[in-house]
């Protein structure tokens, strides 16, 4: 394994580098496994993101086939709940109407849940299975890899801009950026407060999705360590346990961060539609 | 931490399961949906609809059966006046004809007295006529005196 020529207080950084390092192809450094430049491509954060958007598919497509107009059971219940829930929350923030924007909520709100929790799962359980087959490296929370979250909040910006413009006209867009904050006798000031509010709607949905998932993977891979640091010795008799407990605790707190993750790119998405689509200032 | 093309990927990634969610998911279920409450609605309509023609047919019903009622009290109240009209018919059909049965038995009796005086006035002539034959000491033919004999029992 690629951890094992410093064993004692490198064991534990190389454990939790080992567990951020995506599976990279291409333009990839052959000693950090890191990708080197722009064409390299993390093939575990696709392959998983690709896999659950396909389970979502699959899904949705066994059900609408047979759907109950009248009085619904089981399955269709339950995704009749998420769907009202979407759709009251686009309704209660989503000024008009766009028949795009309810799909994409829930695009997001399912796709970016079900990434997030991945993370849920024992986090060496799938690398180490991964490592059975040959395949070293596997991250694999889709959205503790920044390009997932980047790539969606960015088609999020696209579409901003997008409806931005169709619905102000492009000069009224460009007018945005001029008169907006300040007023006329402040333009080049106006730009730049404009541009950074602009920049700062996709930025900060991916940043902060991001930043959530890493930081909750980071702390179970502490957990993790917790165990692995007492293998040997009495000490696995007490810190198993306290292990467990941590796990489980993280792990329960866990569900209400994924879930509230998933909701707040979901609802941040429409709110910031909801402001491409209004036309005043 | 790079950006890679792992960024357009995904980006192509969550278009595309965009456009399924929106063609599988959201659309055939959101149709069902606004089906369903259509339905619920036109039940609920229904309903009220119903309940409205019930009450105009409770309304109605009530409305027929007070009528029906005073109908037959009308008849009722009819076919007793007729019936105490046709006893009293009846009544004075009796009387008369009790009037004439007695009125017929009395002419009877008429009858019958003046044949009796008759008779009897007969036999008075007859008696006298024997008595003043037996005071003549002769036979008086009856035949020769039977205008005599007529006359005679008249005056009696």
């Amino acid at each position: 394994m690629a951890g094992s020529e410093n064993s004692s207080g490198g064991g534990t950084v190389q454990y939790i580098q080992h567990h951020l390092t995506n599976l990279c192809i291409g333009d990839c450094d052959p000693v950090t496994h890191q990708a080197a430049g722009f064409w390299a491509l993390h093939l575990d954060t696709v392959i998983v993101s690709s896999l659950l958007a396909l389970l979502i598919i699959v899904v949705s497509w066994s059900l609408g086939r047979k759907l109950q107009t009248g009085a619904p059971s089981g399955f269709q219940n339950f995704v009749e709940i998420i769907i009202e829930f979407v759709d009251k929350s686009v309704k209660d923030t989503f000024p008009g109407h766009n028949p795009l924007i309810a799909p994409l909520a829930l695009t997001i709100f399912v796709w970016v849940w079900l990434m997030n929790f991945m993370d849920l799962i024992p986090v060496d359980l799938l690398p180490l299975l991964a490592s059975y087959v040959g395949v070293q490296y596997l991250k694999v929370v889709p959205t503790t890899d920044l390009n997932t979250t980047l790539a969606m909040s960015l088609t999020v910006f696209g579409l901003i801009v997008f409806y931005s413009i169709k619905m102000k006209g492009l000069g009224g867009y460009i007018k945005m950026f001029l008169f907006h904050p300040f007023g006329k006798f402040f333009i080049p000031v106006n730009v730049v407060m404009t541009a950074i509010e602009e920049l700062a709607k996709p930025l900060s949905l991916a940043l902060r999705l991001f930043g959530n998932m890493f930081a909750g993977e980071l702390v179970f891979l502490l957990i993790a360590l917790l165990g692995g640091a007492a293998t040997i010795g009495a000490g696995l008799l007490y810190i198993l346990p306290l292990q467990v407990i941590l796990d489980l605790a993280w792990l329960i707190f866990h569900i209400l961060v994924i879930s509230l993750q998933a909701f707040i790119f979901m609802v941040l998405t429409i709110v910031y539609l909801g402001m491409a689509h209004t036309t005043d200032h | 931490m790079n950006i890679t093309v792992t960024l357009l990927a995904q980006v192509v990634a969550f278009i595309i399961l965009i456009w399924f969610v929106n063609k599988v998911l959201w659309k055939p279920l959101s149709s069902m949906l606004e089906k369903r409450s259509a339905t619920i609605a036109d039940g609920l309509a229904a309903a009220e609809k119903g309940k409205k023609e019930q009450e105009l047919a409770e309304k109605k019903a009530t409305q027929v059966i007070s009528e029906a009622k005073q109908q037959a009290a009308e008849i009722l109240s009819q076919s007793q006046k007729r019936g105490t009209e046709i006893v009293e018919e009846a009544k004075m059909q009796a009387r008369k004809e009790a009037d004439r049965i007695v009125a017929a038995a009395n002419a009877e009796i008429e009858q019958e007295i003046n044949r009796a005086k008759e008779h009897l006035r007969q036999e008075v002539a007859n008696v006298a006529l024997a008595g003043a034959g037996k005071i003549l000491k002769k036979e008086i033919d009856a035949k020769a005196h039977a205008a005599l004999v007529k006359d005679l029992a008249a005056q009696i």
